[in-house]
């Protein structure tokens, strides 16, 4: 595809003008913001009103004083990363005039438009953005709760339980022995993730228990980046890696945490050393509590801005919201965040919500010097769309030429990196 | 090459269509997300701030939409704007402090 320059040139004193409009905004979009949870969706949210409406009061309750990261707890599992170097602490953000305030909510009133903490106290606000993440559904396979989960970690919600329980427990796994997993159906957060997590727990191995099996069982019959990862995991983990799709009976059912063990929509009983159960998920609890969800446990939101479908005045984020096809990744709740606040600005001045694009880039580790990527640009109207013709997933080896596959792959995995300081960066930087 | 004169931007922008004129700070956020806050880059990651003047700008995003250039994300990324995002994004990264 090629661009006329003429048009391109054509059209950016137009542009100009609209970045001069912020300052105009600035004098009326006066309002107090309110972000509940202090994710990647709600960090983003405070940091960018904060930088591009100086105007907004703004307020973020977030009841844990630090923040692990989902993204690179896996390259924990391979003992690539330390959990304190995926910690963060809010103390940026305060400096930056964000009110940050330690405590739990525990309710939302949308007719008062107050949110309730735990120590009793009440927020006003005239804008409310809620960014809770994600909760699990204990029981969803049976006999999976909370204590089983202490035997047979998730180490998918870092609130919950630290990636370092799962880490434990590879690291005292025994030589030859086999590290199981059980994969949900989709949605669930950070689709890429547990593939992700297959690679970085095989790379461990291969270093120190390289007789150690891993068997995936999961509940659908593909998954994202899925050529990427199966041509890696043949090229750097021969004989390591069977992953079972659902109609391989993939499906895990149940578990009995005594015997470590899964059991199948069709009965199989696979007993593991260390055994990885990722469950279903919903959206936070508050979200839940105050309506924002609907029957399927996440949240409608309007695509044209992230406003709640359900209740006004109150915008949703991240991994809680059904915004399909975007993925629930931390890297898309923080461009939702911006658009989001974009958008409470100009309603707050009366003025209509700015166009809406949505941006995400998630990139996986699956070896070292080996990362891979998947790209997506959306648009927000009646419906989310994938901009037809771009994004994608990183070529695979068989697309390149074989003198840039190592440079392409050791880029990606650079890239990674890159991305991942930027990112927290902008959020507790 | 004619410039439409500023007044007659600003015009436009406060007219109706002002929803459909791409806000370039906004769209540039989504970039923030590798090439940091300002665009400053980092960690492996090019900069993207003044050191491209508008046009080289428009160029690169260019020659990464037709693959005319190596690029490991930047094809499948420049491929999802428009032409004017393209543009209000070169505007907005020339001016990144």
């Amino acid at each position: 595809m090629t661009i006329s320059r003429r048009t391109l040139l054509a059209a950016a004193p137009v542009a100009a003008a609209a970045l001069a409009a912020p300052s105009l905004a600035r004098a009326q979009n006066a309002g107090r913001v309110v972000i509940i949870g202090g994710g990647f969706g709600g960090a983003s949210a405070a940091r960018f009103a904060r930088d591009r409406f100086p105007a907004l009061d703004v307020t973020l309750i977030e009841q844990n004083r630090t923040f692990t990261t989902c993204p690179y707890g896996n390259l924990v599992l391979a003992g690539r990363r330390t959990i304190e170097s995926i910690t963060f602490g809010y103390e940026r953000l305060a400096a930056r005039g964000v009110r940050v305030v330690h405590q739990r909510a525990t309710a939302i009133d949308p007719q008062a438009k107050r949110v309730r903490l735990s120590d009793g106290a009440e927020v006003p606000y005239d804008r409310l953005v809620v960014s809770p993440g994600i909760d699990l559904r204990w029981g969803a396979i049976e006999r999976y709760d909370q204590a089983a989960s202490a035997r047979m970690p998730h180490g998918w919600a870092p609130y919950v339980q630290p990636i370092t329980v799962l880490e434990r427990q590879l690291r005292e796994m025994r030589q030859g022995g086999v590290f199981v997993m059980a994969i949900p159906d989709n949605p669930f957060r950070c689709p890429p993730g547990p593939y992700e997590r297959i690679s970085m727990v095989a790379e461990y191995f291969k270093r120190h228990n390289p007789r150690a099996k891993i068997l995936a069982l999961d509940a659908k019959n593909g998954f994202s980046k899925q050529p990427l990862f199966q041509d890696a995991w043949e090229e750097l983990y021969p004989g390591m890696i069977e992953w079972r799709g659902a109609s391989n009976d993939g499906r895990v059912t149940a578990v009995n945490p005594e015997a470590l063990e899964c059991v199948t929509e069709f009965r199989d009983r696979v007993r593991g050393d260390v055994v990885n159960v990722i469950p279903p998920q919903m959206a936070g609890q508050i979200a839940r509590d105050a309506g924002l969800a609907n029957a399927s446990g996440w949240c409608p939101i309007k695509p044209a801005t992230f406003e709640s479908a359900q209740v006004s005045d109150i915008w949703v984020l991240g991994d809680a919201t059904i915004a399909a096809p975007m993925p629930k990744s931390g890297f898309a709740a923080s461009t939702q965040a911006k658009h989001a606040i974009a958008c409470i600005a100009a309603s707050l001045a009366g003025r209509e919500p700015p166009p809406a694009v949505y941006f995400n880039t998630c990139y996986s580790h699956v070896g070292e010097d080996y990362g891979i990527s998947i790209v997506g640009v959306f648009r927000g109207g009646e419906r989310l769309t994938e901009v037809e013709g771009s994004g994608g997933i990183s070529p695979r080896n068989s697309a390149l030429p074989a003198d840039r596959r190592a440079e392409f792959r050791r880029l990606e995995a650079i890239y990674a990196d890159g991305w991942y300081d930027a990112i927290t960066g902008e959020m507790f930087g | 090459m004619r410039i439409p004169s500023l007044a007659a931007a600003a015009l436009l922008a406060c007219g109706t269509a002002a929803a459909q004129v791409p806000d370039g700070a906004l769209l540039g956020s989504a970039c923030a997300g590798c090439h940091g806050v300002t665009g400053e880059g980092g960690h492996g990651i090019p900069s993207i701030r003044q050191m491209h003047g508008r046009e080289h700008f428009v160029e690169l995003m260019r020659a990464f939409r037709a693959n005319e250039r190596p690029n490991t994300v930047m094809g499948r990324i420049a491929r999802g704007y428009t032409e004017a995002e393209i543009a209000a994004l070169a505007a907005h990264f020339a001016r990144a402090q």
